[in-house]
């Protein structure tokens, strides 16, 4: 990359479009906030659009665009524009005890139009086919038919222990591709999670329903880039902190579900210099505490839900509390209370230091002499007439709210660095007597950072016997897979290594099977 | 008197059902989905109390065996116990009255549902372990000489047989391969007995127990207040005894080994809420085993030590035990036809290696029961 040389990154937010443009080295030239548009395109364009200006640097010189977006997450809670999606089971014998959508909001069922379609096929989880170890053509074909006769716009097929083997799935698409044409939009659901067939199926319908609006969303933002001159490569940022291509995006836009606060960990730690840190991200109402082990965000243990939709994507651990710049602080006899309830984004009307009548967490950081706010319309005078002790007792309080919710977050008893990013973390002080604080330079845009530095990953999980391999070498064939897949993703071969590894010999089952998850992540190859 | 179960006491007996599962015992989340389906599909399932089976009638226990990570990825078709049961009615020559739990902790506490909904029985109200166990001869029913087998395990595919061995050591042995072959998953119906058998060997109003601990922790979720009152209510008309909080502690340390294909390990805490500058240690092996103040024990099995989230007050399993979840450690003592010398030879700690003596939890902790707090 001669001349290519930097990188922008975007992370479109609910308030806020955020932009950085980075040097080789990952120096920030420029970072910009401006307001996310209805139509979200414009924002990102408008945003781009700054902060190359005020970069300086010409748009020849840009090797790729890495952006954090929330169309797909829209898309399905808005219920709007979702595709008609033909739900496709591979797992009889098996698999007819619950079937797809079950506990589904009926809203979100008819929005999507779904029907499903139960075949042979799938394996158990030592690779042994549940029917034949090829798939019945002929249930193939008669759902390609209903689908075209139909009209369904988009496939979603999941196959039993299709995390540990693909290869019906891969053989269904293909078939699908050859009957429907090249580009008849199919979802694997081995593409996109872990083992729980529900889960995994979910997440993979509800994929199915937005590839559409994710394509007319990606075509949008190339045509913009273009506009502005911008010919370099396309990345999205994943909710698991890697990227990954536009073409890979259009065809799994529900990966990048969550990807914000990934981002903004990423970003933290960048700015910090750290691979092992908690981050607090301080927004306007809320507070994000999560944790940074190897330099990924740990990853939650728990189902999470999509529209209401019980899911297994790869969300980052977090822990959130209502405190923000814009929380409310009420006083009642000797009790002090800080948010939940916030004046939000209106602070610069509502804050008692812009001129306003509401008393905010700001505001007391700002009588505290804890935050300094370069704005000429916060004047500090205002807050004279506050108690000073209440202010130590608020101040106190804050901190300990932070320090309690970053305490929690922590895997192991070792202290470890807190590192505070976002807008409202002026309310905390630099530093605390009990715990290392850095408030790194740039805390505003860590997020667009944290897109534009991201790796390439890849991941497996699956179950291995442990009849005829030991546990070792079960672990390096899993090793292995995770860092195929990972340079399948775009990763440099020569940089990639495993970054997460997780071994558990399964619960209730004798005969030693081995449940071993394992991902590998990588520089960009550009 | 019987009563109807919907899908809304579904809903909290899976909570509830956690509770009882002591941290093991599978999620219950795929089994109630399973439950509540099939209750839509063929209607609410009757609940019989114990009392109101006649004395000779066939009472036959349904369950799945085998690895629940197996069971939410290969999805079963739903019929495979009552084919099961079925087979066993051939083979016996004589028609079921009613199934029942074999286990009231965690996934097992629903699948007599998804069977009872579509054969049209009842279900009994009481179960043979309580709370959840490894082990298929861990069961009060085996205790008081019920026959495990005649028993009949089916997959999936169809697949079926049916086992009589001498004893119910033996019939675990063989099933525990059996499932194995099966693809890790087995469906069965075992120790089939009549009414008066059932009475006699049972832990009673488990599934009612159960319903009821899920209500008071669904309420207490919603509320943000704690359930223990709710939960001392409903466990104070069972036979179990009045729960205990053993501590309220934040999590400094799981060890999970990974040796011998066992989920076995050890919680460390740190104390809270009043117990501050306590260590506490739990041990567990699927399900929870031990619970010690430093080196003084305070719970053994087979009285049931459940982790609370003091957040949301749902129970957790041991797999989501994590470094900083601030829990309450509950201890509830298990009723009497668990503890006696028979029981404790099958499940006490000496079973799973443990020198030490079974001492009831509200003994170890005399002077210190206390409620709410």
């Amino acid at each position: 990359m001669a001349n290519n040389m930097y990188k922008i990154g975007v992370d479109v937010g609910g308030t806020n479009t955020d932009a950085v443009v980075l040097d080789q080295y990952d120096q920030v030239i420029s970072a910009i906030k401006s307001p996310t548009t209805s139509d979200v395109q414009s924002g990102i364009f408008n945003s781009i659009k700054k902060v190359l200006d005020l970069s300086e640097v010409n748009v020849k010189d840009i090797a790729y665009v890495s952006l954090g977006t929330t169309h797909a997450t829209n898309a399905i809670i808005r219920r709007k524009d979702l595709s008609k999606v033909a739900i496709v089971r591979i797992c009889l014998p098996a698999g007819k005890g619950v079937l797809p959508m079950a506990g589904w909001d009926e809203s979100l069922v008819q929005a999507i139009g779904g029907k499903s379609f139960l075949i042979h096929g799938g394996f158990e989880y030592d690779g042994r086919p549940l029917s034949d170890e090829l798939l019945n053509y002929e249930e193939c074909l008669e759902i390609f038919k209903e689908v075209r006769e139909e009209g369904y716009d988009s496939i979603a097929v999941s196959s039993i222990f299709s995390p540990a083997k693909d290869l019906h799935e891969k053989e269904f698409a293909r078939l699908a591709h050859e009957y429907l044409g090249e580009d008849f939009p199919v979802t694997l659901s081995s593409e996109i999670g872990s083992l729980g067939l529900l889960e995994r199926e979910n997440s993979a319908i509800l994929n199915a329903s937005v590839v559409a609006v994710a394509k007319k969303a990606a075509n949008g933002l190339v045509e913009a880039l273009e506009h502005l001159g911008i010919t370099s490569k396309v990345f999205f940022a994943q909710n698991d902190g890697t990227l990954m291509s536009l073409e890979h995006a259009i065809k799994y836009p529900v990966l990048t579900i969550g990807s914000g606060p990934t981002n903004s960990t990423r970003g933290a730690a960048y700015l910090s210099n750290l691979k092992d840190c908690i981050v607090a991200d301080i927004g306007g109402t809320s507070t994000d505490v999560g944790i940074l082990v190897n330099g990924f965000p740990r990853q939650s243990a728990l189902a999470v839900e999509v529209g209401g939709v019980l899911t297994n994507f790869r969300m980052p651990d977090l822990i959130s509390i209502g405190l923000g710049g814009g929380s409310i602080v009420t006083v009642a006899g000797d009790d002090i209370k800080i948010g939940p309830d916030s004046v939000g984004y209106q602070i610069k009307e509502k804050a008692i230091c812009f001129g306003g009548e509401i008393l905010t967490a700001t505001d007391i950081a700002v009588a505290a002499g804890v935050a300094e706010i370069d704005d000429p319309s916060c004047d500090p005078t205002r807050l004279n007439s506050l108690d000073p002790s209440l202010v130590t007792k608020a101040m106190d309080k804050i901190e300990k709210m932070v320090l309690e919710a970053c305490e929690k977050i922590k895997t192991s008893p070792d202290p470890l660095p807190i590192v505070l990013v976002g807008g409202g973390s002026v309310i905390m002080p630099a530093e605390s007597k009990s715990v290392e604080l850095i408030k790194p330079e740039h805390f505003g845009c860590a997020n667009a950072l944290g897109a534009a530095i991201a790796d390439a990953s890849g991941e497996v999980d699956g179950l291995w016997p442990m009849e005829d391999k030991t546990r070792e070498e079960i672990i390096q064939t899993a090793k292995a897979l995770a860092i195929e897949k990972a340079i399948s993703m775009g990763a440099k071969q020569d940089t990639t290594q495993i970054v997460d590894l997780e071994a558990v010999p399964l619960s209730y089952l004798p005969g030693n099977v081995l449940r071993v998850k394992a991902k590998a992540a990588g520089a960009l190859q550009l | 008197m019987a009563r109807f179960i919907g899908v809304e006491e579904i809903e909290a007996l899976a909570v509830g059902a956690a509770v009882l599962g002591t941290g093991g015992g599978g999620d219950p989340y795929l089994g109630k989905i399973m439950a509540q389906e099939a209750i839509k599909e063929f209607g609410p399932v009757t609940l019989l109390d114990p009392s109101e089976v006649p004395a000779d009638a066939l009472v036959v226990p349904v369950a799945m065996m085998g690895a629940p990570t197996v069971f939410v990825e290969k999805i079963p078709n739903g019929d495979e116990a009552l084919h099961s049961l079925r087979r066993l009615e051939d083979y016996l020559g004589k028609k079921a009255f009613a199934v029942m739990p074999m286990e009231c902790g965690g996934l097992n506490s629903t699948i007599p549902f998804v069977v009872a909904a579509r054969a049209g029985l009842p279900i009994v109200d009481a179960d043979g372990m309580g709370r959840a166990f490894p082990e298929l001869q861990m069961e009060t029913f085996s205790v008081y000489g019920v026959s495990g087998t005649p028993m009949v395990i089916t997959d999936e595919r169809g697949n079926w047989t049916l086992l009589n061995t001498v004893d119910n050591a033996m019939m675990e042995y063989i099933a525990r391969g059996v499932a194995v072959r099966m693809g890790g998953v087995g469906h069965i119906a075992e120790y089939p007995m009549t009414g008066d058998e059932m009475r006699r060997t049972s832990i009673l109003q488990t599934v009612t127990l159960a319903i009821e601990l899920g209500k008071a922790v669904l309420e207490s979720s919603k509320k943000k207040v704690s359930p223990l009152i709710a939960m001392e209510e409903a466990l104070i008309k069972s036979d179990y005894g009045k729960p205990i909080i053993l501590f309220e502690a934040k999590i400094t340390d799981v060890d999970r080994t990974t040796a011998e294909g066992f989920a076995k390990g050890t919680v460390n805490l740190e104390g809270i809420n009043g117990s501050e500058g306590h260590e506490f240690r739990v041990d567990f092996q699927n399900e929870n085993l031990i619970a010690y103040k430093g080196d003084q024990v305070l719970a053994t099995v087979p009285d049931l030590i459940t982790f609370i989230d003091l957040e949301t007050f749902k129970p957790l399993t041991t797999e989501t035990l994590r470094y900083g979840f601030r829990v309450a450690c509950l201890a509830i003592p298990t009723p009497p036809i668990m503890r006696t010398e028979e029981a404790l030879k099958v499940w006490g700690p000496k079973y799973f290696g443990y020198d030490l003596p079974f001492i009831p939890v509200e003994k170890l902790n005399e002077g210190m029961i206390v409620n709410g707090k």
